[in-house]
């Protein structure tokens, strides 16, 4: 085992070596989409009553009159340096806009991700076990039925549901903001318990689809794992079919999930942007679509570049995941 | 080297279902394993002798399989067919191990054989502690002892390897290790070589007749390779069709085959001292277990086969040897039909000596 947590190491070393490219290959690319775009920064004041001359000062003094190449560089610099600019909307620097808004997006992706994965495996599991049971059926239905559903509709029907009035109060869910009015005056454990239900409907919007994505593909891996022979080893060992199941059959079932998880980040955040817009949640999202509405290209240019990081973060915690339940990959 | 009946298998009928109708897999079974003997189950691909092996230990996917009522199988005495799913679980790996024919594929990617095995040994209880030494420790101490007993060199450090990093002759012994170390009274072994070289055959073999000698296991062996047979086995039970069709002890069916397909089995083994024009092997293959012929179930590929096949021939004992010898033919009852027919006869291309 000291082996190998050592090539662990090494391994995840060498995939962190190997996404530095890949970001500078992001940030080029958010740079080049922006000015294939038409317009720039300055026309964003464009007004009837500013006179050509104070916009190519603007101009002048933003950096757009310099060769592009050296405008590339220039920004590049800044951008490694933390200083991401000056947002037009929000009269504030970004890097201000972004901290405010990330950890809503982390808080709310986090808590998707895991109802994602606990879900998602634990149902498709459960209808591998009991293969062609009404049960299985009866959820070979209802994961269809959730996949087919599109998010922000589902969000909305959401809302719909738990803010009705016929709802009894103690049902009834936050449908929208990350806390209540009077979140400053409630003690530690009534704080979590406002923020956490403030989650729930959020998070289920933005996760079930893919959980009941996952609930699929879990139940063909199962199914495929619990007729391997090393499973019927298992029974002739005599070990209670429980820990059969859930050591034997889980951990290598889990394997072709955790691949699922890299495709999933970018499909969650992408979600996020239209979730947190319809439950009002302060994210990265939102920010991102108020960004593009209003043309403030510091803030779009920063938060693209950030949901690029996270998806490269997220897909070097599965690369080591993956090395983590599949000891042959170590090797490699 | 054998005593009395350990475990006795008696009409034995276990069917799949399928679409063509029921599959007879195993159809009416009985024998009995003894104390501390080598039984060999022979036969081709498809003639039941994986399911026999897996309806013993109550493992028979169900559906679409299932053991027949009427079926027994008695383990000193106690009914194992109906027995809670408790006692089975004692009985798997505690009183009877078993082990696999694909070393490959039989043991868990993802868990250490150290991991594996130990599992094993703590699921039988089949561990001592010493004074101060922790339940966890003992556990660790008994599997190194048993990786090192089945001929695993450096058990320590082959305790945290995964089976990819071992060759398959390893696994295999990982396999044995993890089958023994409850000191079953009986080892089922599906093919326990199939799957390896003749070299590191030879020394599986040899480790399970010392492991055999030092603890006293007797061993149900599965195996369609009659040199494996003929090395290692007591006696032997041939299995053709869902059905026993030859029980004999070792070196008389080698010397005497009672039934054609016996026979057949032993025309298809080359031999070094017979030159023949070429191998004879038996016309066509095992049919559907949905679909087995009427009457003898070998008939459609018997070289003897006549109008009286055409009803199923009863298991009788030989008319010399006594009730060691059972075969299941026709035959018995008309020996002179055996003269000009046969194997090597039918077979053998027109012109050659």
């Amino acid at each position: 085992m000291a082996s190998g947590g050592c090539a662990l190491i090494r391994f995840a070393l060498r995939r962190l070596l190997q996404a530095v490219p890949i970001l500078v290959g992001i940030v080029t690319l958010i740079f080049l989409l922006l000015h294939l775009a038409p317009g720039d920064a300055a026309t964003a004041y464009f007004n009837p009553n500013v006179s050509p001359e104070i916009i190519d000062r603007m101009r002048e003094n933003l950096g757009l009159d310099r060769p592009i190449h050296e405008q590339y560089f220039r920004w590049l610099r800044a951008f490694f340096t933390g200083d991401f600019g000056y947002s037009f909307g929000q009269h504030r620097p970004v890097s201000a806009v972004l901290a405010d808004a990330l950890p809503n997006t982390l808080v709310l992706s986090g808590v998707s991700l895991v109802l994602i994965f606990v879900v998602g495996c634990a149902v498709g599991a459960v209808q591998a076990v009991r293969q062609y049971s009404k049960l299985d059926n009866v959820l070979t239905f209802t994961s269809l039925f959730v996949y087919s559903m599109p998010g922000f509709w589902l969000g909305l029907m959401l809302i719909l549901a738990f803010s009705s009035p016929a709802l009894p109060d103690a049902l009834r869910l936050p449908i929208s903001g990350v806390t209540s009015i009077g979140y400053e005056f409630m003690g530690p454990l009534g704080k979590l318990l406002d923020r956490a239900r403030h989650l729930v409907l959020p998070s289920v919007a933005l996760g079930i689809a893919s959980a009941a994505g996952v609930a699929r593909y879990m139940r063909g891996s199962m199914l495929e794992v619990i007729g391997q022979d090393y499973i019927r080893t298992a029974r002739a060992k005599g070990l209670p079919e429980r820990q059969v199941i859930l050591k034997h059959a889980l951990r290598n079932a889990l394997v072709p999930i955790v691949s699922l998880l890299g495709l999933y980040v970018p499909l969650l955040f992408g979600g996020s942007v239209v979730i947190e817009v319809v439950f009002s949640w302060p994210g990265m999202g939102r920010a991102l679509y108020n960004a593009i509405l209003g043309r403030d290209y510091p803030v779009v240019m920063a938060a693209s570049f950030f949901f690029g990081v996270l998806v490269l973060a997220a897909n070097l915690v599965v690369d080591l995941l993956y090395a983590a339940v599949d000891p042959r990959i170590r090797r490699a | 080297m054998t005593g009395e009946p350990l475990l006795e298998v008696r009409s034995l009928r276990t069917y799949f279902a399928t679409e063509q109708g029921d599959a007879r897999a195993v159809d009416g079974v009985s024998f009995e394993v003894r104390e501390g003997e080598t039984l060999a189950l022979v036969g081709e691909s498809g003639c039941g002798k994986s399911v026999t092996a897996l309806s013993i230990l109550g493992l028979v996917p169900e559906p679409p399989g299932r053991v027949l009522p009427g079926s027994s199988v008695r383990l000193r005495g106690e009914e194992l067919v109906g027995a809670s799913e408790t006692r089975l679980r004692e009985i798997r790996g505690g009183e009877i191990g078993m082990i696999f024919q694909e070393p490959m594929t039989s043991l868990n990617p993802v868990f250490t054989v150290g991991n594996q095995v130990s599992e094993a040994i703590r699921e039988h209880q089949s561990f001592a502690r010493r004074p101060g030494e922790s339940r966890s420790a003992a556990i660790r101490r008994t599997t190194i002892e048993w990786l090192g007993r089945v001929g695993i060199s450096e058990p320590e450090l082959r305790h945290g390897y995964y089976p990819h990093q071992l060759s398959g002759g390893m696994r295999q012994r990982v396999m044995i290790a993890m089958a023994l170390s409850a000191r079953p009274a009986v080892l089922i072994a599906d093919e326990p070589t199939t799957a390896l070289d003749v070299t590191v055959q030879a020394q599986i073999l040899r480790l399970l007749a010392s492991l055999q000698e030092e603890l006293g296991t007797a061993i149900l062996l599965i195996t369609h390779d009659l040199g494996v047979v003929a090395q290692t086995a007591d006696r032997v039970l041939v299995m053709y069709g869902g059905q026993i069709v030859e029980e004999a002890p070792v070196a008389p069916l080698f010397r005497e085959p009672r039934h054609p397909y016996t026979e057949g089995l032993l025309h298809a083994v080359p031999d070094l001292y017979r030159r023949r024009a070429r191998l004879a092997e038996i016309p066509g293959s095992v049919p559907h277990a949905a679909a087995w012929p009427e009457g003898c179930r070998f008939r459609p590929r018997c070289p003897y086969a006549w109008e009286r096949c055409f009803e199923p021939p009863p298991l009788v004992a030989g008319s010399a040897e006594g009730p060691a010898r059972q075969d299941r033919c026709w035959l018995e009852e008309e020996p002179k039909r055996r003269a000009g027919a046969g194997f090597g006869v039918a077979v053998r291309p027109a012109g050659s000596p």
